[in-house]
């Protein structure tokens, strides 16, 4: 026969599912939150949004370059990065600190180990923290929703605010101070459910996530609901707590890493200086990922001495 | 010890598995005999063990059913001719896994004649049966071709109680066992029926998915226990899922017991036995006629009209596609087995062994090798494994060649069914890759045992 053919390791079907796909759907799952982020805060919100991804896309694809190796732009993840690291920025941010956050986030926490799948932290997370530390003042200083200047002396946000000054239903719409995409609950849920049905991510992490806070909130005096609705709690647990990078892939390390998170959310912001615990304890859970990994391995089918099915 | 094992309503949990599109499109439409082909050439390995030598010559004439290659290693099965005819050649041929094996070429003279030695075997008790089994040739039809009179042929201290038959059939495509149940249901019962008083096994599960309704209504109407008064034989329809066929998995689904690792379903009290097996064994208990011809489904977008064809061993795989009215589209590849654990080979010039249940041709859409990319992690290979391993961490081991890591992370466990490879976003070639892993393990074990023995 002259036609050459495939010849290949089996399985010779593959499902229909890709790495962008499932960096689309995360996409298409942050768009209600960005949209209340562009309803509170005006058009600077979409500004600042647009150029995350671009300099994270952009990042992405001259680190590509310069290494030498394949572009990865396609797969979507460098827009995820640059999503979700706006998100997590004030309105008021300078947009060159802004594109510097992009910078560290893509070149230096996930270009420099390797590139998708290699970085051990959440780049977003990582250079949203950097920031923070470098430009402390910029990234808190917050406006308050629907505000016409940006300038006009920000609101508490409502952790840094004590329990009470908002209502629960204000932390549901989210109009108030507050990172761009982390003020409305509601926003974040839809996203998240939108995520669990398309089985993009269990709903295990989230779910643990928030009933661990919830229950520590409790144990250390603080009023859960609120705790649970204000910050960057839920934007934490269902979009930067289930990167798939940086979480453990066996069923029980999920629930190790979920309860790790939720229980030092809670602690940091009660006992730190830092109102805001969400992105540190997400932190420290991914680089202890590897370890809960390895201590939660499950057991192989057929490991067991004794049958233990009917009797014989 | 006499008390009445019980059988499960419905499954029971397995961990894993996958949807894969069924696409069984021949399995409405009855079986055809394929005409007499020119030659045929029968591989002299067609089961796991020792193959067979040649005990003909070039110029003899040989029969249907005659004995045309053998071996007396205990695990191995005897050979016998699919058609009447003269020998032409004993040569080396490539088997599909590209290993050069003998093989007996056998010019057809059309008239199919029987060999006249053929009759059927009496049966008293259980060694009659294992030598009857021997010389039919049966090996495991289902696909992996292991001798049958050696699976049968159970350690006392085994104690296995349950006989399974495996009618999952949970590969894409392939239709042949579904047949088999529809066109063939009597010789079925009487095979289980006999199987279980000459092994004195106490029940009887029929595990098969409930994609194939009308296979299960055939099934019940003559299996179930309305019906029989003993109660010993009942079907479990089981939800669609890949792979229920494999064996440990069944077990695992039909009776709750978990075969330990590294070791055969005998040890969880089971036998298991394709249906097609059971079929042909109570023929051949009936008739004498030893294992000279399948059922095949051959289908694939590439194939004009798939169908399910029944075969004389030894036909090539290229007059079984003309048979089936050719190829519509260019093949771009072709396999032997179903898609998720069959064998890709590089062309049509093969023949049909014993274990062969489908032949599939795809077009390019079909066929489309993907490129990976990298891992994300996501770990949808660990929630698709049924042996609950985790296929990065073993793909991690190999790729450092690191033997250690790799035992560690059971790398001999997997049975390489294809879940974690079909799910896996990054089209990362999971399997290829543990495969590469086993390998390089016996490399190093043939490597250290002359070390060890020279101790």
């Amino acid at each position: 026969m002259e036609n050459k053919m495939y010849v290949s390791s089996s399985p010779h079907f593959r499902s229909n599912s890709s790495t962008a796909k499932i960096m689309l759907d995360v996409i298409i799952a942050l768009v209600p939150a960005s949209i209340a982020s562009v309803i509170f805060f005006g058009f600077r919100a979409l500004m600042l949004i647009g150029v995350c991804v671009a300099s994270c896309v952009l990042s992405e694809y001259v680190a590509r370059k310069i290494m030498k190796r394949d572009t990865t732009i396609g797969d979507l993840s460098a827009v995820v990065t640059g999503l979700l690291l706006a998100l997590n920025l004030p309105v008021s941010i300078n947009p060159l600190i802004a594109v510097f956050g992009c910078v560290v986030a893509i070149i230096v926490v996930k270009q420099m180990f390797g590139g998708l799948g290699m970085n051990f932290v959440n780049p977003a997370l990582a250079a949203r923290i950097v920031l923070l530390v470098s430009f402390p003042n910029a990234m808190m200083t917050w406006t308050d929703a629907f505000s016409k200047d940006i300038d006009a002396v920000a609101s508490a946000t409502p952790l840094v605010a004590q329990s009470g000054t908002y209502s629960y239903t204000q932390l549901l719409l989210g109009a108030h101070g507050g990172s761009l995409g982390e003020t409305c609950a509601i926003a974040l849920v839809l996203g998240g459910v939108y995520l669990v049905i398309k089985k993009v991510i269990s709903p295990v992490i989230p779910c643990v996530y928030i009933v661990s806070a919830g229950l520590m909130a409790l144990i250390v005096g603080q009023d859960p609901l609120y705790q649970i609705l204000s910050g960057g709690l839920l934007l934490g647990a269902i979009f930067m707590a289930t990167d798939y990078v940086t979480c453990p892939i066996t069923k029980w390390g999920k629930v190790v890493y979920a309860v790790g998170c939720g229980v030092l959310t809670i602690l940091l912001r009660t006992y730190s200086n830092m109102p805001e615990g969400a992105s540190f304890s997400i932190l420290l859970m991914n680089i202890l990922t590897p370890l809960i990994e390895m201590a939660t391995t499950p057991k192989p089918f057929g490991a067991v001495k004794k049958a233990k099915g009917d009797k014989k | 010890m006499e008390s009445k094992l019980t059988f499960p309503k419905k499954p029971y949990r397995t961990h894993g598995g996958v949807h894969v599109p069924h696409r069984k499109n021949t399995a409405s439409a009855q079986s055809v005999y394929m005409p007499v082909p020119k030659s045929v050439t029968i591989s002299m390995s067609q089961h796991i063990g020792a193959p067979c030598k040649p005990t003909v010559k070039v110029g003899d004439t040989v029969a249907v059913g005659q004995v045309i290659g053998n071996n007396d290693a205990y695990v191995s099965a005897p050979i016998h001719s699919s058609v009447s005819g003269i020998v032409k050649k004993i040569d080396k041929i490539t088997a599909a896994d590209g290993s050069k094996v003998d093989a007996i070429t056998i010019e057809s003279d059309g008239e199919m004649r029987m060999y006249e030695g053929i009759k059927p075997p009496v049966i008293n008790d259980l060694s009659d049966l294992l030598k009857a089994t021997r010389e039919s040739g049966l090996v495991g039809l289902g696909g992996a071709g292991f001798p049958t009179h050696v699976k049968l042929n159970i350690p006392i201290d085994k104690n296995v109680d349950t006989l399974i038959i495996n009618l999952a059939e949970c590969e894409p495509y392939i239709t042949a066992d579904h047949r088999e149940v529809i066109e063939n249901s009597w010789n079925i019962m009487s095979g289980i029926y006999t199987l279980k008083d000459i092994l004195k096994l106490k029940r009887v599960i029929i595990g098969i998915e409930d994609n194939k309704p009308d296979a299960i209504k055939v099934l019940k109407t003559i299996a179930d226990h309305e019906i029989d008064k003993y109660d010993e034989v009942r079907v479990l329809p089981l939800k669609a899922s890949y792979p229920y066929g494999a064996e440990k998995v069944l077990i695992k689904a039909c009776t709750n017991r978990v075969v330990p690792m590294g070791k055969l379903p005998a040890d969880a009290g089971c036998l298991v036995m394709n249906v097609a097996s059971i079929a042909f064994l109570s023929y051949y208990l009936k008739s004498g006629i030893p294992l000279v011809k399948r059922r095949i489904t051959v289908d694939g977008d590439a194939i004009a009209e798939p169908k399910n064809v029944i075969v004389p061993i030894g036909t090539s795989v290229k007059d079984i596609i003309d048979f089936c009215g050719g190829y519509k589209q260019e093949p771009k590849k072709l396999i032997l087995g179903g898609p998720m654990m069959g064998s890709s080979v590089s062309d049509d010039s093969l023949f049909i062994a014993k274990q062969n249940n489908a032949i599939l041709a795809f077009s390019e859409k079909e066929a489309k090798l993907m490129e990976p990319s990298a891992c994300i992690h996501c770990g949808k290979c660990v929630d698709a494994c049924p042996m609950c391993l985790m296929p990065t961490s073993i793909c991690k081991a190999v790729n450092a060649k690191d033997v250690d890591a790799m035992m560690k992370a059971n790398i001999m466990n997997c049975m390489e069914c294809g879940c974690c490879a079909y799910v896996c976003p990054a089209n990362r070639h999971l399997v290829n890759n543990i495969r590469l892993g086993k390998q390089i393990i016996n490399n190093e074990k043939k490597r250290l045992m002359p070390l060890k023995e020279g101790k």
